[in-house]
Protein backbone atom coordinates (compact mmCIF):
# COMPACT_ATOMS: atom_id res chain seq x y z
CA UNK A 1 0.00 0.00 0.00
CA UNK A 2 2.85 2.18 0.93
CA UNK A 3 6.25 1.99 0.28
CA UNK A 4 8.93 4.33 0.91
CA UNK A 5 12.37 4.15 -0.39
CA UNK A 6 15.53 5.80 0.65
CA UNK A 7 14.10 9.02 1.23
CA UNK A 8 16.12 11.99 2.43
CA UNK A 9 15.64 15.35 4.00
CA UNK A 10 17.79 18.60 5.13
CA UNK A 11 15.92 21.29 6.30
CA UNK A 12 18.58 24.17 6.26
CA UNK A 13 22.05 22.70 6.90
CA UNK A 14 20.51 20.25 9.66
CA UNK A 15 19.59 17.20 7.63
CA UNK A 16 16.43 15.49 9.16
CA UNK A 17 15.92 12.23 6.64
CA UNK A 18 19.18 10.39 6.05
CA UNK A 19 17.50 7.63 3.66
CA UNK A 20 14.95 6.32 5.47
CA UNK A 21 12.72 2.59 3.58
CA UNK A 22 9.69 0.97 5.29
CA UNK A 23 6.60 -0.59 3.45
CA UNK A 24 3.33 -0.63 5.21
CA UNK A 25 0.90 -3.39 3.86
CA UNK A 26 -2.56 -2.73 3.61
CA UNK A 27 -5.18 -2.96 6.49
CA UNK A 28 -1.62 -3.13 8.49
CA UNK A 29 -1.10 -0.42 11.44
CA UNK A 30 3.00 0.83 11.47
CA UNK A 31 3.58 3.08 14.73
CA UNK A 32 7.08 5.22 13.93
CA UNK A 33 8.17 5.84 17.55
CA UNK A 34 11.20 8.23 18.23
CA UNK A 35 12.54 11.04 20.09
CA UNK A 36 11.64 14.64 19.68
CA UNK A 37 12.74 15.91 16.58
CA UNK A 38 14.33 13.00 14.99
CA UNK A 39 11.88 13.95 11.71
CA UNK A 40 8.41 11.60 12.58
CA UNK A 41 6.75 14.34 11.90
CA UNK A 42 8.69 15.19 8.53
CA UNK A 43 8.28 11.86 7.59
CA UNK A 44 4.62 12.21 7.52
CA UNK A 45 3.88 14.90 5.79
CA UNK A 46 6.52 13.41 2.97
CA UNK A 47 3.58 10.46 2.69
CA UNK A 48 1.05 13.19 1.53
CA UNK A 49 3.14 15.03 -0.48
CA UNK A 50 3.26 18.40 1.87
CA UNK A 51 6.60 18.06 1.88
CA UNK A 52 8.98 17.22 -1.33
CA UNK A 53 12.15 15.58 -0.51
CA UNK A 54 15.78 15.99 -1.80
CA UNK A 55 16.16 12.46 -3.06
CA UNK A 56 13.92 9.23 -2.64
CA UNK A 57 10.65 7.49 -3.61
CA UNK A 58 7.31 7.16 -2.28
CA UNK A 59 4.93 5.00 -3.48
CA UNK A 60 1.04 5.36 -2.93
CA UNK A 61 -1.02 2.26 -3.91
CA UNK A 62 2.10 1.83 -6.28
CA UNK A 63 2.05 5.25 -7.55
CA UNK A 64 5.00 7.36 -7.12
CA UNK A 65 4.14 10.65 -5.58
CA UNK A 66 7.83 12.54 -5.92
CA UNK A 67 7.48 15.36 -7.96
CA UNK A 68 3.66 15.37 -8.82
CA UNK A 69 1.88 19.11 -8.89
CA UNK A 70 -0.11 20.18 -6.37
CA UNK A 71 -3.29 19.36 -9.07
CA UNK A 72 -1.84 16.04 -9.17
CA UNK A 73 -1.42 15.01 -5.90
CA UNK A 74 -5.10 15.75 -5.08
CA UNK A 75 -5.90 12.57 -6.58
CA UNK A 76 -3.51 10.61 -4.40
CA UNK A 77 -4.61 12.75 -1.22
CA UNK A 78 -8.23 11.51 -1.75
CA UNK A 79 -6.77 8.21 -1.11
CA UNK A 80 -5.01 9.41 2.17
CA UNK A 81 -6.43 11.30 5.03
CA UNK A 82 -4.27 13.13 7.74
CA UNK A 83 -4.77 13.69 11.79
CA UNK A 84 -2.70 16.29 12.38
CA UNK A 85 -0.90 17.16 15.58
CA UNK A 86 -3.48 20.52 16.87
CA UNK A 87 -6.41 19.12 14.95
CA UNK A 88 -6.24 21.49 12.23
CA UNK A 89 -9.88 22.65 12.01
CA UNK A 90 -10.73 25.63 9.96
CA UNK A 91 -11.29 28.12 12.81
CA UNK A 92 -14.03 30.20 10.79
CA UNK A 93 -16.37 26.85 10.70
CA UNK A 94 -18.41 24.67 13.24
CA UNK A 95 -17.65 21.36 13.74
CA UNK A 96 -20.58 20.22 11.21
CA UNK A 97 -19.03 22.78 8.54
CA UNK A 98 -15.52 21.06 9.20
CA UNK A 99 -16.41 17.47 9.07
CA UNK A 100 -18.81 17.96 6.29
CA UNK A 101 -15.93 19.71 3.98
CA UNK A 102 -14.35 17.04 2.12
CA UNK A 103 -17.93 15.63 1.30
CA UNK A 104 -18.75 19.22 -0.05
CA UNK A 105 -15.63 20.04 -1.81
CA UNK A 106 -16.34 16.53 -3.62
CA UNK A 107 -19.42 18.26 -5.19
CA UNK A 108 -22.01 16.40 -2.38
CA UNK A 109 -24.95 19.35 -2.58
CA UNK A 110 -27.34 16.98 -0.82
CA UNK A 111 -27.90 18.64 2.49
CA UNK A 112 -29.83 15.72 3.94
CA UNK A 113 -27.05 12.98 2.92
CA UNK A 114 -24.54 15.42 4.58
CA UNK A 115 -26.12 15.64 8.04
CA UNK A 116 -26.55 11.57 7.71
CA UNK A 117 -22.58 11.59 7.06
CA UNK A 118 -21.53 13.82 10.00
CA UNK A 119 -23.78 12.33 12.23
CA UNK A 120 -22.45 8.83 11.58
CA UNK A 121 -18.80 10.52 11.65
CA UNK A 122 -19.67 12.42 15.32
CA UNK A 123 -21.23 8.67 16.23
CA UNK A 124 -17.56 7.09 15.80
CA UNK A 125 -15.91 9.55 17.42
CA UNK A 126 -18.51 9.41 20.57
CA UNK A 127 -19.28 13.62 20.12
CA UNK A 128 -22.86 13.19 18.76
CA UNK A 129 -24.26 16.52 19.54
CA UNK A 130 -21.81 18.68 19.26
CA UNK A 131 -22.50 19.81 15.53
CA UNK A 132 -22.80 23.41 16.01
CA UNK A 133 -19.73 23.65 18.42
CA UNK A 134 -16.87 26.38 17.22
CA UNK A 135 -13.53 24.99 17.29
CA UNK A 136 -12.29 27.52 19.96
CA UNK A 137 -14.78 25.83 22.06
CA UNK A 138 -13.48 22.39 21.75
CA UNK A 139 -11.00 20.67 24.40
CA UNK A 140 -7.71 19.22 22.46
CA UNK A 141 -9.21 15.85 22.49
CA UNK A 142 -12.56 17.01 20.77
CA UNK A 143 -10.20 18.69 18.22
CA UNK A 144 -8.23 15.48 17.53
CA UNK A 145 -11.38 13.56 17.05
CA UNK A 146 -12.93 16.30 14.64
CA UNK A 147 -9.73 16.30 13.10
CA UNK A 148 -10.01 12.23 12.60
CA UNK A 149 -13.68 12.66 11.57
CA UNK A 150 -12.79 15.17 8.59
CA UNK A 151 -10.07 13.20 7.56
CA UNK A 152 -12.03 9.98 7.51
CA UNK A 153 -15.26 11.06 6.51
CA UNK A 154 -14.59 10.31 2.50
CA UNK A 155 -13.80 6.71 3.43
CA UNK A 156 -10.07 7.01 2.88
CA UNK A 157 -7.61 3.70 2.38
CA UNK A 158 -5.07 5.02 4.57
CA UNK A 159 -4.98 7.40 7.60
CA UNK A 160 -2.01 9.09 8.85
CA UNK A 161 -2.03 10.15 12.03
CA UNK A 162 0.59 12.97 13.64
CA UNK A 163 0.64 12.80 17.52
CA UNK A 164 -3.03 11.54 18.22
CA UNK A 165 -2.10 11.91 21.94
CA UNK A 166 0.14 14.12 22.46
CA UNK A 167 -1.27 16.66 25.37
CA UNK A 168 -3.57 14.85 26.37
CA UNK A 169 -4.24 13.39 29.84
CA UNK A 170 -4.21 8.99 30.02
CA UNK A 171 -8.13 8.44 29.87
CA UNK A 172 -8.76 11.27 26.71
CA UNK A 173 -5.29 9.46 25.36
CA UNK A 174 -6.81 5.75 25.91
CA UNK A 175 -10.23 6.98 24.59
CA UNK A 176 -8.29 8.01 21.16
CA UNK A 177 -6.34 5.05 21.06
CA UNK A 178 -9.41 2.85 21.17
CA UNK A 179 -11.17 5.48 18.53
CA UNK A 180 -7.84 4.34 16.43
CA UNK A 181 -8.44 0.49 16.71
CA UNK A 182 -12.28 0.90 15.78
CA UNK A 183 -11.74 2.26 12.48
CA UNK A 184 -9.21 -0.08 11.64
CA UNK A 185 -12.13 -2.95 12.45
CA UNK A 186 -14.75 -0.96 11.01
CA UNK A 187 -13.23 0.52 7.80
CA UNK A 188 -10.06 -1.79 8.05
CA UNK A 189 -7.90 1.47 6.93
CA UNK A 190 -4.41 0.95 6.47
CA UNK A 191 -2.62 3.29 9.26
CA UNK A 192 0.51 5.33 9.79
CA UNK A 193 0.77 6.18 13.40
CA UNK A 194 3.39 9.01 14.37
CA UNK A 195 3.71 9.14 18.50
CA UNK A 196 6.32 8.71 21.03
CA UNK A 197 3.73 7.29 23.45
CA UNK A 198 4.81 3.81 23.93
CA UNK A 199 1.40 3.06 25.80
CA UNK A 200 -0.53 4.20 22.61
CA UNK A 201 2.32 2.46 20.17
CA UNK A 202 1.70 -0.91 21.98
CA UNK A 203 -2.07 -0.80 21.99
CA UNK A 204 -2.60 0.13 18.39
CA UNK A 205 0.52 -1.33 16.35
CA UNK A 206 1.05 -4.15 13.80
CA UNK A 207 4.49 -3.19 13.10
CA UNK A 208 7.24 -0.26 15.29
CA UNK A 209 9.59 1.34 13.62
CA UNK A 210 11.95 3.19 15.36
CA UNK A 211 13.17 6.10 13.97
CA UNK A 212 16.87 7.46 15.03
CA UNK A 213 19.10 10.26 13.38
CA UNK A 214 16.92 10.59 10.24
CA UNK A 215 16.97 6.57 9.18
CA UNK A 216 15.01 3.51 10.72
CA UNK A 217 17.31 2.11 13.28
CA UNK A 218 14.73 -0.39 14.54
CA UNK A 219 11.85 -2.12 12.38
CA UNK A 220 9.43 -4.84 14.18
CA UNK A 221 6.46 -6.05 16.38
CA UNK A 222 6.00 -5.13 19.89
CA UNK A 223 6.53 -7.98 21.42
CA UNK A 224 10.18 -8.15 19.56
CA UNK A 225 10.86 -4.55 20.37
CA UNK A 226 10.08 -5.67 23.61
CA UNK A 227 12.42 -8.22 24.02
CA UNK A 228 15.31 -6.09 22.23
CA UNK A 229 18.08 -5.98 24.84
CA UNK A 230 19.10 -2.99 22.31
CA UNK A 231 20.29 0.08 25.10
CA UNK A 232 19.20 2.78 22.34
CA UNK A 233 16.09 0.95 22.62
CA UNK A 234 15.84 -0.10 26.01
CA UNK A 235 16.39 3.49 26.94
CA UNK A 236 13.92 4.61 24.90
CA UNK A 237 11.06 2.17 26.12
CA UNK A 238 12.12 2.88 29.68
CA UNK A 239 12.56 6.67 29.48
CA UNK A 240 15.89 6.72 30.59
CA UNK A 241 18.15 9.55 30.06
CA UNK A 242 21.39 8.49 31.29
CA UNK A 243 23.99 8.74 28.73
CA UNK A 244 22.27 11.80 26.52
CA UNK A 245 24.29 14.28 24.90
CA UNK B 1 34.81 43.38 -2.91
CA UNK B 2 32.68 40.21 -2.58
CA UNK B 3 31.17 41.31 0.41
CA UNK B 4 30.19 44.34 -1.83
CA UNK B 5 28.77 42.42 -4.08
CA UNK B 6 27.21 40.43 -1.90
CA UNK B 7 25.65 42.90 0.62
CA UNK B 8 24.16 45.31 -3.00
CA UNK B 9 23.29 41.70 -4.84
CA UNK B 10 21.14 39.90 -2.42
CA UNK B 11 18.59 42.38 -1.16
CA UNK B 12 18.32 42.58 -5.32
CA UNK B 13 18.31 38.86 -5.59
CA UNK B 14 15.72 39.00 -2.59
CA UNK B 15 12.83 41.65 -4.60
CA UNK B 16 13.42 40.06 -7.78
CA UNK B 17 12.53 36.60 -6.09
CA UNK B 18 9.56 38.22 -4.55
CA UNK B 19 8.29 39.91 -7.25
CA UNK B 20 8.93 36.01 -9.56
CA UNK B 21 6.94 34.75 -6.59
CA UNK B 22 4.14 37.30 -7.19
CA UNK B 23 3.74 37.11 -10.76
CA UNK B 24 3.73 32.56 -10.26
CA UNK B 25 0.59 33.64 -7.51
CA UNK B 26 -0.66 35.91 -10.23
CA UNK B 27 -0.54 32.90 -12.99
CA UNK B 28 -2.29 30.20 -10.81
CA UNK B 29 -4.99 32.52 -9.88
CA UNK B 30 -6.05 33.46 -13.53
CA UNK B 31 -5.21 29.77 -14.44
CA UNK B 32 -7.36 28.53 -11.65
CA UNK B 33 -10.16 31.17 -12.37
CA UNK B 34 -10.13 30.33 -16.22
CA UNK B 35 -10.06 26.24 -15.53
CA UNK B 36 -10.68 25.11 -11.68
CA UNK B 37 -14.78 25.74 -9.86
CA UNK B 38 -15.52 29.07 -8.56
CA UNK B 39 -16.60 28.88 -5.00
CA UNK B 40 -18.74 32.00 -5.32
CA UNK B 41 -20.54 31.28 -1.62
CA UNK B 42 -16.83 32.23 -0.62
CA UNK B 43 -16.65 35.04 -3.49
CA UNK B 44 -19.58 36.45 -2.09
CA UNK B 45 -18.26 36.12 1.85
CA UNK B 46 -15.59 38.09 0.42
CA UNK B 47 -17.23 41.18 -1.28
CA UNK B 48 -19.35 41.44 1.96
CA UNK B 49 -15.79 41.44 3.82
CA UNK B 50 -14.02 43.84 1.09
CA UNK B 51 -16.80 45.60 -0.63
CA UNK B 52 -19.86 46.05 2.16
CA UNK B 53 -17.64 46.82 5.00
CA UNK B 54 -14.93 49.53 3.71
CA UNK B 55 -18.35 51.55 3.27
CA UNK B 56 -17.40 53.96 6.05
CA UNK B 57 -13.95 54.14 5.09
CA UNK B 58 -14.32 55.05 1.96
CA UNK B 59 -16.68 57.79 2.56
CA UNK B 60 -15.31 59.52 5.08
CA UNK B 61 -11.85 59.51 3.69
CA UNK B 62 -13.40 60.64 -0.23
CA UNK B 63 -15.90 62.85 1.65
CA UNK B 64 -12.98 64.98 3.38
CA UNK B 65 -10.51 64.62 0.84
CA UNK B 66 -12.92 66.54 -1.69
CA UNK B 67 -14.09 68.43 0.82
CA UNK B 68 -10.34 70.09 1.83
CA UNK B 69 -9.14 69.94 -1.82
CA UNK B 70 -12.19 72.09 -2.84
CA UNK B 71 -10.98 74.51 0.38
CA UNK B 72 -7.62 75.16 -0.74
CA UNK B 73 -7.90 75.32 -4.44
CA UNK B 74 -10.88 77.84 -4.10
CA UNK B 75 -7.91 79.86 -2.15
CA UNK B 76 -5.46 79.64 -4.49
CA UNK B 77 -7.66 80.00 -7.57
CA UNK B 78 -9.88 82.58 -5.81
CA UNK B 79 -6.52 84.85 -5.92
CA UNK B 80 -7.32 84.68 -9.76
CA UNK B 81 -10.88 84.77 -9.76
CA UNK B 82 -10.72 81.62 -11.19
CA UNK B 83 -13.13 80.42 -7.97
CA UNK B 84 -15.84 78.75 -10.29
CA UNK B 85 -13.31 76.36 -11.51
CA UNK B 86 -13.03 74.28 -8.40
CA UNK B 87 -15.54 71.98 -9.41
CA UNK B 88 -13.44 70.75 -12.37
CA UNK B 89 -10.24 70.95 -10.53
CA UNK B 90 -11.88 68.52 -7.50
CA UNK B 91 -13.61 66.42 -9.97
CA UNK B 92 -10.54 65.81 -12.69
CA UNK B 93 -7.95 65.42 -10.05
CA UNK B 94 -10.21 63.18 -8.17
CA UNK B 95 -10.95 61.01 -10.89
CA UNK B 96 -7.52 60.62 -12.47
CA UNK B 97 -5.53 60.74 -8.89
CA UNK B 98 -6.90 60.86 -5.75
CA UNK B 99 -9.64 58.64 -5.74
CA UNK B 100 -8.50 55.18 -6.89
CA UNK B 101 -5.04 56.19 -4.88
CA UNK B 102 -6.45 56.76 -1.52
CA UNK B 103 -9.21 54.07 -1.77
CA UNK B 104 -6.22 51.54 -2.84
CA UNK B 105 -4.45 52.67 0.14
CA UNK B 106 -7.55 52.76 2.51
CA UNK B 107 -8.29 48.81 1.36
CA UNK B 108 -4.67 48.05 1.90
CA UNK B 109 -4.86 48.87 5.43
CA UNK B 110 -8.23 47.28 5.87
CA UNK B 111 -8.87 44.79 3.53
CA UNK B 112 -5.25 43.52 3.16
CA UNK B 113 -4.13 43.49 6.55
CA UNK B 114 -7.00 41.08 6.85
CA UNK B 115 -6.24 38.96 4.27
CA UNK B 116 -2.87 38.40 4.88
CA UNK B 117 -3.48 38.26 8.87
CA UNK B 118 -6.41 35.16 8.09
CA UNK B 119 -4.28 33.36 5.83
CA UNK B 120 -1.36 33.92 7.48
CA UNK B 121 -2.97 32.54 10.90
CA UNK B 122 -4.42 29.01 8.71
CA UNK B 123 -0.39 28.87 7.31
CA UNK B 124 0.83 28.74 10.93
CA UNK B 125 -1.95 26.52 12.61
CA UNK B 126 -1.50 24.30 9.88
CA UNK B 127 -5.00 24.65 8.51
CA UNK B 128 -3.50 25.64 4.87
CA UNK B 129 -1.60 21.98 4.93
CA UNK B 130 -5.31 20.30 6.31
CA UNK B 131 -6.77 21.46 2.85
CA UNK B 132 -3.57 20.64 0.96
CA UNK B 133 -4.07 17.69 2.10
CA UNK B 134 -7.96 17.50 1.49
CA UNK B 135 -7.07 17.53 -1.56
CA UNK B 136 -7.82 21.56 -2.26
CA UNK B 137 -5.52 23.73 -3.56
CA UNK B 138 -4.99 26.89 -1.43
CA UNK B 139 -5.30 29.61 -4.50
CA UNK B 140 -8.46 27.77 -5.94
CA UNK B 141 -9.97 27.90 -2.00
CA UNK B 142 -8.08 31.46 -0.81
CA UNK B 143 -6.97 33.50 -3.29
CA UNK B 144 -9.44 32.78 -6.71
CA UNK B 145 -12.35 34.65 -3.88
CA UNK B 146 -10.65 36.91 -2.93
CA UNK B 147 -9.52 38.07 -5.88
CA UNK B 148 -12.48 38.46 -7.88
CA UNK B 149 -13.87 40.30 -5.05
CA UNK B 150 -11.56 42.50 -4.68
CA UNK B 151 -12.48 42.80 -8.97
CA UNK B 152 -16.23 43.67 -8.47
CA UNK B 153 -15.50 45.78 -5.28
CA UNK B 154 -12.65 48.06 -5.79
CA UNK B 155 -14.31 49.72 -9.10
CA UNK B 156 -17.47 50.13 -7.03
CA UNK B 157 -15.70 51.54 -3.38
CA UNK B 158 -13.65 54.05 -6.25
CA UNK B 159 -16.47 54.91 -7.92
CA UNK B 160 -17.97 55.87 -4.78
CA UNK B 161 -15.13 57.86 -2.91
CA UNK B 162 -14.63 60.55 -6.22
CA UNK B 163 -18.63 60.89 -5.80
CA UNK B 164 -18.36 61.65 -1.95
CA UNK B 165 -15.18 63.96 -3.00
CA UNK B 166 -17.19 65.67 -5.33
CA UNK B 167 -20.53 65.76 -3.35
CA UNK B 168 -18.09 67.09 -0.34
CA UNK B 169 -16.67 69.24 -2.14
CA UNK B 170 -19.90 70.66 -4.37
CA UNK B 171 -21.01 71.44 -0.58
CA UNK B 172 -18.20 73.20 0.71
CA UNK B 173 -17.32 75.42 -2.34
CA UNK B 174 -20.98 76.52 -2.38
CA UNK B 175 -22.31 76.62 1.21
CA UNK B 176 -18.91 77.90 2.56
CA UNK B 177 -16.70 79.60 0.17
CA UNK B 178 -19.91 81.06 -2.02
CA UNK B 179 -18.59 79.96 -5.13
CA UNK B 180 -21.55 79.86 -8.05
CA UNK B 181 -23.27 76.17 -7.69
CA UNK B 182 -23.92 76.90 -11.95
CA UNK B 183 -20.47 77.78 -12.70
CA UNK B 184 -19.18 75.15 -10.23
CA UNK B 185 -20.88 72.35 -12.27
CA UNK B 186 -20.78 73.70 -15.25
CA UNK B 187 -16.78 73.74 -15.79
CA UNK B 188 -17.21 70.18 -13.86
CA UNK B 189 -19.26 68.79 -16.40
CA UNK B 190 -17.63 70.53 -19.38
CA UNK B 191 -13.76 69.46 -18.05
CA UNK B 192 -14.35 66.02 -16.70
CA UNK B 193 -14.46 63.52 -19.56
CA UNK B 194 -14.79 59.66 -20.13
CA UNK B 195 -11.23 59.40 -20.45
CA UNK B 196 -11.03 60.61 -16.75
CA UNK B 197 -13.46 57.61 -15.53
CA UNK B 198 -11.46 55.52 -17.96
CA UNK B 199 -8.19 56.33 -16.22
CA UNK B 200 -9.95 55.90 -12.60
CA UNK B 201 -11.46 52.55 -13.71
CA UNK B 202 -8.13 51.12 -14.92
CA UNK B 203 -6.08 51.92 -12.22
CA UNK B 204 -9.08 50.83 -9.51
CA UNK B 205 -8.45 46.98 -11.18
CA UNK B 206 -4.74 47.18 -11.36
CA UNK B 207 -4.76 48.19 -7.70
CA UNK B 208 -7.08 45.68 -6.63
CA UNK B 209 -4.52 42.63 -8.17
CA UNK B 210 -1.71 44.51 -6.65
CA UNK B 211 -3.58 44.44 -3.06
CA UNK B 212 -4.69 41.24 -3.53
CA UNK B 213 -1.59 39.22 -4.37
CA UNK B 214 0.45 41.27 -2.54
CA UNK B 215 -1.91 40.36 0.53
CA UNK B 216 -2.80 36.63 -0.10
CA UNK B 217 1.34 36.44 -1.10
CA UNK B 218 2.46 37.38 2.33
CA UNK B 219 -0.14 35.18 3.91
CA UNK B 220 0.97 32.00 2.34
CA UNK B 221 4.52 32.52 2.82
CA UNK B 222 4.03 33.31 6.80
CA UNK B 223 6.28 31.54 9.01
CA UNK B 224 7.12 31.58 12.87
CA UNK B 225 4.08 31.39 14.79
CA UNK B 226 2.00 34.93 16.20
CA UNK B 227 5.02 36.69 15.44
CA UNK B 228 5.43 35.96 11.73
CA UNK B 229 1.68 36.79 11.33
CA UNK B 230 2.34 40.13 12.78
CA UNK B 231 5.28 40.56 10.68
CA UNK B 232 3.37 39.61 7.36
CA UNK B 233 0.39 42.04 8.05
CA UNK B 234 2.72 44.88 8.52
CA UNK B 235 4.76 44.10 5.49
CA UNK B 236 1.61 43.39 3.84
CA UNK B 237 0.49 46.61 4.26
CA UNK B 238 3.72 48.38 3.62
CA UNK B 239 4.39 47.00 0.66
CA UNK B 240 0.79 47.44 -0.76
CA UNK B 241 1.17 50.92 0.09
CA UNK B 242 4.23 51.22 -1.44
CA UNK B 243 3.15 49.42 -4.46
CA UNK B 244 0.03 51.33 -4.95
CA UNK B 245 2.12 54.36 -5.07
CA UNK B 246 5.06 53.60 -7.04
CA UNK B 247 3.06 51.57 -9.37
CA UNK B 248 0.33 54.96 -9.54
CA UNK B 249 3.44 57.21 -10.92
CA UNK B 250 4.15 54.66 -14.06
CA UNK B 251 0.35 54.60 -14.67
CA UNK B 252 -0.46 58.03 -14.50
CA UNK B 253 2.67 58.52 -17.01
CA UNK B 254 1.66 55.48 -19.56
CA UNK B 255 -2.46 56.30 -19.19
CA UNK B 256 -1.88 60.37 -19.73
CA UNK B 257 -0.68 58.93 -23.61
CA UNK B 258 -3.45 56.49 -24.04
CA UNK B 259 -6.18 58.71 -22.26
CA UNK B 260 -4.40 62.52 -22.01
CA UNK B 261 -6.08 64.96 -19.52
CA UNK B 262 -8.24 67.88 -20.61
CA UNK B 263 -9.44 68.67 -24.37
CA UNK B 264 -6.44 68.29 -27.36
Amino acid sequence: MIEVRALRKKLGEQEILRGVDFGVAKGETLVIIGRSGAGKSVLLKHLVGLMQPDSGEIYIEGENIIGLNERKLAAIRRKVGILFQGGALFDSMTVEENIAFPLREAGQRDAAVIREEVAEMLEVIELEGQQQKMPVNLSGGMKKRVGLARAIIRRPSCVLYDEPTAGLDPVVSDSINQLIRRLQERYHVTSIVVTHDMKSAFHIADHIAYLHEGSIYFYGTAEELQRSSDPLLQDFLLGRSEGLP
Amino acid sequence: MTRLFTAVGAPVVALFTYLGELVVLAGETFASIAMQKIRWRLFLNQVVEIGLKSQLVVVITGGFTGAVFAAQTFFQFNKLGMGSAVGAVVSVSLFRELGPVLTALMVTGRVGAAMSAEIGTMKVTEQIDALRALAVHPVDYLVVPRTLAMMVSMPLLVAECIGVGIAAGYFVAITLLDVSGTYYVANMVRWTLMRDIVMAMSKAYIFALLIVFISCHKGLTTREGAVGVGRSTTEAVVNGSLAVLIVNFFLTMTLNIIFPAGYQ
